[in-house]
């Protein structure tokens, strides 16, 4: 087995609890560390997918850090958007059914 | 320094500049970056009109190892679309964002969210490679999700959280494809992908990021998301969702199948596509018949309009894209893109000025509304045309061309259903419609200014001129395209 | 010019409806100026045209949308019959809508409307392609809504209701047809009947069915006719409009485009769909009549009255021969004289003299000679007396009837004459004969509403007096047949 499959299946196992973790957790900051697993596991098999041929490709590792940058700033609005709403509601899950947002009554008023 | 840039870069100053000036000047600086970015894309649309296709490589790299931005006939008619409805916006905003009407944080962090919104749409619109469409469609989202929470409830902020997971869920399956792509190709650039040989894992690449892009555009089944969203954030920032933000993740399924990918998928894929969309077209409908408030009938009316665009695959895709039916279906899904865009947002903006005047979008308190403001019930009006289908407006252009091409290509019940989802749509717009033009009102509603309630009748009415001028517009969006048939049927 | 003035004719209504919508409603002068301008402006365009166009002259105006879909403006005979028919019984319709209304409310929304509804009337006489047709048919579907619900009460929301629920799938229907066909021919030009020849008979059948259910809905053929007696609900002028130039008139022009130039005559009778239409426009013509004599309100019967006339011209067009064309076209001008006049005179009694019931009529006309003489004159020509207009267009269509192999059509015309003569003839006993209730009051000092009943009173017996002159619609209605239809 060489270092590169073992990087590739790690990521696919990361992918897989990370999926494993959506699922299961109802807790919103539960599920927004299940993201970030899969985001990393896809992130490491790219990494091994690109290291095909002689050298290292060097376009899976510039993508690989943006990826990276991008996921961190979506953490980082999903953490605020999880703390918003746990302060609203008092809790940090989210109702079964969509419902309807509440009415809007006093938007208009000044 | 070029147009393509400028429509780039524009919003993203004017983000900063509303960040880091103090509220007011920052409101003011926010509408300039607009007026700027308005003028920066009609600068890119007449010069894709006179020279065709825009491109600008970045840094000097070239794909695959840089990054080529382009600007073809179509996504230049989306910038456009999105200038129109982004200009529209930004005056009600002034008026409905104000602080005293949605408080200091509401009202500082609209004009940031929306001109970043902006710049992501357009850096959609222009990318040609599907990791630096994923970066787009993260800024997108992410801006997306914190318009829904701006209002600050409980209930928008639960929206915005539910509407984060299916965002993030489908950037993920979106990533995963493009993992998958980048493994088996070695090049991300859609123009460099689609001259390569099939390879065997293309079907799964391909399914992975379709289904991450259906759900981030919330086609049916994977809509639940939208209605409380939508409807939960303040007027002008639902016009952006429901009107442009969906259409960005549909551009990339587009150009995933009809350019990077033309020959991989099967019939029974396209046929599946279509069949979601066929009953996005019914469920929606169905469930805006049912709504007790306007905004909700909307957002609801979203979901199904939505479902129309994924009819075009298969009458347009696969080996339909060498007929001569083609271009008219493809032009037809794009024309009720543009058409749906400026509808919803004319009606959005129309809900949030009747909940201006009256506090309320219930039916029952929008009572006998057409008579103390007739201008935006016309212009809710028009708006229902347009989504209706009904001639001249850009709807009917839109259905017309793809209903004769769904005939002309023996499939002639997905014409059924667009004929079917208009005759829905009138049922379910008729309740308001009706309601609006009941003679009594309930609550006697605070005045709105005639130029406040201008602008959604200028966008609605520009969803009808859509319809009366189309053919400089067909045109217009044949630039470019890989396999343009000569014209339409 | 001669691209520029079709447009300039629909112009003359469609920018005044706009400009209308944005006056405040206190500017009477100005909108009844600009109104009445208009119509006058618009009478003028069409006479001159009138005059060039039997000389053989041909107007055409194209504004191309996407491929596929012209928006074609095009002059011809048949085009002029119902275009000057629209505008002359605008102008008449409009000088009656300002003394109807007096200063009520709304009157920007109501005339901004209204002059939206003619506009997509002429749009659609003028129409030389299927698709411009369809557009200016739905034009009129939505311009009439607002109008239908225009007094906001229960009665007219649900009228307005029941208006769009009938309409618009009736307009699914027709988009289908004309898709379904097109998808096969191309773009339909009325100039020039597309080929057939790709679509096998049975879906030609089909085709052909769902245009008459398409314009059917709008002519108000049994059994789709269920709007138009509730329309009534809508205010005088409007129940004027629709059952005489609008609507109606726009669903009977449909049925003899459809038949003889999306189909052509011979095509129609080759498949065997003309007599069936014929039947239907039978059937519809006599249980109009019935359900007419069944109604004590005078708009309802009139409103059954036009189910049932309506259909006549329809018959013209299903029998598909030249005399039956002549007579279904010159009735098309011919009904909307004499309807307009009997719902124009409803109206003053209403008005005037409060009655809406056919009990309230007796001996009104010592009280409202003018008005009584206007009624009874629209309501002989309905009946079919002779000289009066409505008798032209009885014996044409039972000319037709004998030459297209249909003598059951004399029957049909015979009974609904009796028909006709069993709901008309008991009103004008009572106007003339019978004695005024005890608390009668009413009276006609109203010039402006009395004036256009009168003339269009004048115009029907006119029409049927000199209907052997060159310039009469029957002289009209026979220039068309030789010209574009002699077989």
């Amino acid at each position: 087995m060489t270092g590169l499959t073992v990087f590739a299946l790690t990521g696919a196992a990361l992918v897989g609890l990370g999926f494993y973790g959506l699922l299961a957790a109802r807790h919103l900051l539960r599920r927004v560390v299940a993201f970030n697993l899969i985001g990393s596991g896809l992130f490491l098999f790219f990494g091994a997918a690109g290291a095909r041929g002689v050298g290292p490709d060097p376009v899976p590792q510039a993508l690989i850090i943006t990826g990276i940058v991008v996921a961190l700033s979506a953490t980082a609005l999903a953490v605020g958007l999880v703390v918003v709403h746990a302060r609203a509601a008092g809790h940090a899950v989210l109702p079964e059914e969509p419902e309807e947002p509440e009415e809007p009554k006093d938007e208009g008023a000044t | 320094m070029n147009a393509l840039v400028a429509v780039l870069a524009l919003p993203l100053l004017g983000a900063l500049a509303a960040v880091a000036l103090p509220p007011r000047a920052g409101v003011r600086a926010a509408l300039l970056a607009t007026a700027l970015t308005v003028a920066a894309t009609i600068w890119l649309l007449l010069a894709v009109a006179r020279r065709g296709v825009q491109g600008v490589i970045l840094g000097g790299w070239e794909p695959p190892l840089g990054i080529g931005l382009a600007a073809d006939g179509l996504g230049a008619a989306f910038i456009a679309m999105s200038a129109a409805v982004m200009g529209g916006v930004a005056l009600a905003a002034r008026q409905m964002m104000a602080p005293d009407v949605v408080g200091a944080r509401a009202a500082f962090g609209f004009w940031p969210l929306m001109l970043l919104l902006w710049a992501a749409l357009n850096a959609v619109f222009v990318s040609r490679d599907l990791f630096n469409l994923y970066v787009g469609l993260e800024l997108l989202s992410l801006a997306a999700v914190a318009l829904v929470a701006i209002g600050g409830k409980e209930a928008a902020l639960a929206a915005a959280m539910r509407y984060m997971i299916f965002a993030l869920a489908g950037s993920l399956l979106y990533l995963a494809g493009v993992v998958l792509a980048y493994a088996a190709h070695g090049t991300l650039d859609i123009g460099l992908l689609a001259a390569r040989d099939a390879a065997p894992s293309d079907g799964l690449a391909l399914a992975l990021m379709t289904a991450g892009l259906l759900a981030k555009t919330a086609i049916f089944p994977f809509h639940v998301w939208l209605p409380p969203a939508h409807a939960g954030a303040p007027a002008p920032a639902s016009a952006l969702l429901s009107g442009l933000v969906p259409k960005a993740s549909f551009l990339i399924i587009l150009r995933l199948w009809f350019e990077a990918m033309p020959d991989r998928a099967g019939f029974a894929a396209l046929m599946l596509l279509a069949g979601l969309g066929a009953g996005a077209v019914i469920w929606g409908s169905l469930q805006a018949m049912a709504q007790a408030r306007l905004k909700m009938i909307v957002a609801y009316s979203t979901v199904a309009q939505l479902g129309y665009l994924l009819l075009v695959f298969p009458i347009a895709g696969g080996d339909g894209a060498a007929q001569p039916w083609a271009a008219g279906a493809w032009t037809g899904a794009m024309f009720q893109v543009l058409s749906h865009a400026l509808a919803k947002a004319a009606m959005f903006l129309s809900a949030g000025l009747y909940l201006a005047a009256v506090g309320s979008d219930r039916l029952g308190d929008l009572r006998g509304l057409a008579r103390t403001m007739p201008m935006t019930a016309f212009a809710f009006a028009l708006a229902a045309v347009t989504l209706m289908g009904l001639p001249p407006s850009g709807g009917f252009t839109a259905k017309y061309l793809m209903m004769t091409a769904a005939f002309a290509a023996g499939q002639w019940y997905w014409a059924l259903v667009m004929a079917l989802g208009g005759l829905l749509a009138a049922a379910y717009l008729y309740r308001p419609m009706a309601v609006l033009f009941a003679r009594e009102s309930l609550i006697a509603p605070r005045p709105v200014t005639r130029a406040a309630q201008a602008v959604p009748l200028v966008l609605a009415g520009a969803s009808i001129l859509l319809g009366v001028f189309s053919a400089p517009p067909f045109e217009f969006m044949q630039i470019g395209r890989p396999d343009a048939a000569e014209e339409g049927l | 010019m001669t691209a520029a003035l079709p447009v300039l004719i629909l112009m003359t209504s469609l920018v005044p409806a706009i400009v209308t919508f944005f006056l405040p409603q206190e500017s009477h002068l100005l909108r009844n100026a600009l109104n009445l301008g208009s119509a006058v402006l618009k009478l003028a365009l069409i006479v001159a045209m009138l005059v060039a166009v039997a000389g053989g002259a041909i107007y055409e105006a194209a504004l191309p949308l996407a491929p596929g879909l012209v928006l074609l403006l095009r002059v011809d005979e048949i085009a002029l019959l119902f275009v000057s028919l629209s505008a002359t019984l605008w102008l008449l319709t409009t000088i009656y809508a300002i003394a109807y209304f007096g200063d009520k409310a709304e009157l920007s929304r109501f005339f901004g409307f209204f002059s939206l509804c003619v506009a997509a009337t002429t749009g659609l006489a003028l129409s030389g392609s299927l698709i411009s047709f369809f557009l200016f048919f739905e034009m009129l579907t939505l311009s009439t809504w607002p109008l239908v619900a225009h007094k906001q009460n229960r009665a007219s929301l649900d009228a307005a209701r029941s208006y769009l629920l009938f309409a618009l799938p009736g307009s699914a229907a027709l988009l289908w047809a004309i898709i379904w066909l097109e998808s096969t021919t191309g773009p339909v030009l009325f100039t020039d009947p597309p080929d057939l020849g790709g679509i096998d008979p049975w879906s030609q059948r089909a085709i052909f069915a769902l245009f008459i259910i398409g314009v059917g809905v709008k002519a108000a053929l049994v059994p789709l006719h269920g709007w138009l007696p509730a329309a009534m609900a809508a205010p005088a002028p409007v129940s004027a409009l629709l059952h005489a130039v609008a609507v109606v008139k726009a669903g009977a022009f449909g049925v003899i485009r459809v038949v003889y130039d999306v189909f052509g005559a011979g095509t129609v009778v080759d498949l065997g769909v003309g007599v069936p239409l014929a039947a239907l426009a039978s059937l519809t013509i006599l249980w109009g009549s019935i359900r007419a004599l069944q109604q004590d309100e005078i708009k309802k019967r009139l409103a059954f009255s036009t189910v049932s006339q309506v259909s006549y011209i329809v018959l013209g067009a299903a029998l598909a021969g030249p005399y039956a064309m002549i007579g279904g076209l010159v009735h098309l001008v011919h009904q909307g004289l004499m309807k307009i006049t009997l719902f124009f005179c409803a109206g003053i009694y209403d008005e005037r003299a409060g009655i809406k019931r056919i009990d309230g009529l007796n001996g009104l006309g010592a009280r409202m000679p003018w008005t009584s003489t206007c009624f009874s004159l629209g309501a002989m020509g309905m009946v079919g007396l002779p000289p009066l207009a409505g008798f032209v267009s009885k014996f044409y269509l039972g000319l037709g009837g004998i030459e297209a192999g249909a003598p059951w059509v004399l029957a049909v015309l015979a009974a609904s004459t009796l028909l006709n003569a069993a709901y008309f003839l008991p009103l004008l006993y009572r106007l003339w004969f019978l004695p005024p209730a005890e608390d009668a009051s009413g009276d006609e000092r109203a010039p402006a509403l009395v004036a256009p009943a009168v003339v269009t009173a004048a115009g029907s017996l006119g029409v049927g007096i000199l209907a052997a002159s060159a310039i009469s619609p029957l002289g009209w209605a026979n220039l068309i047949v030789l010209r574009g239809y002699a077989p």
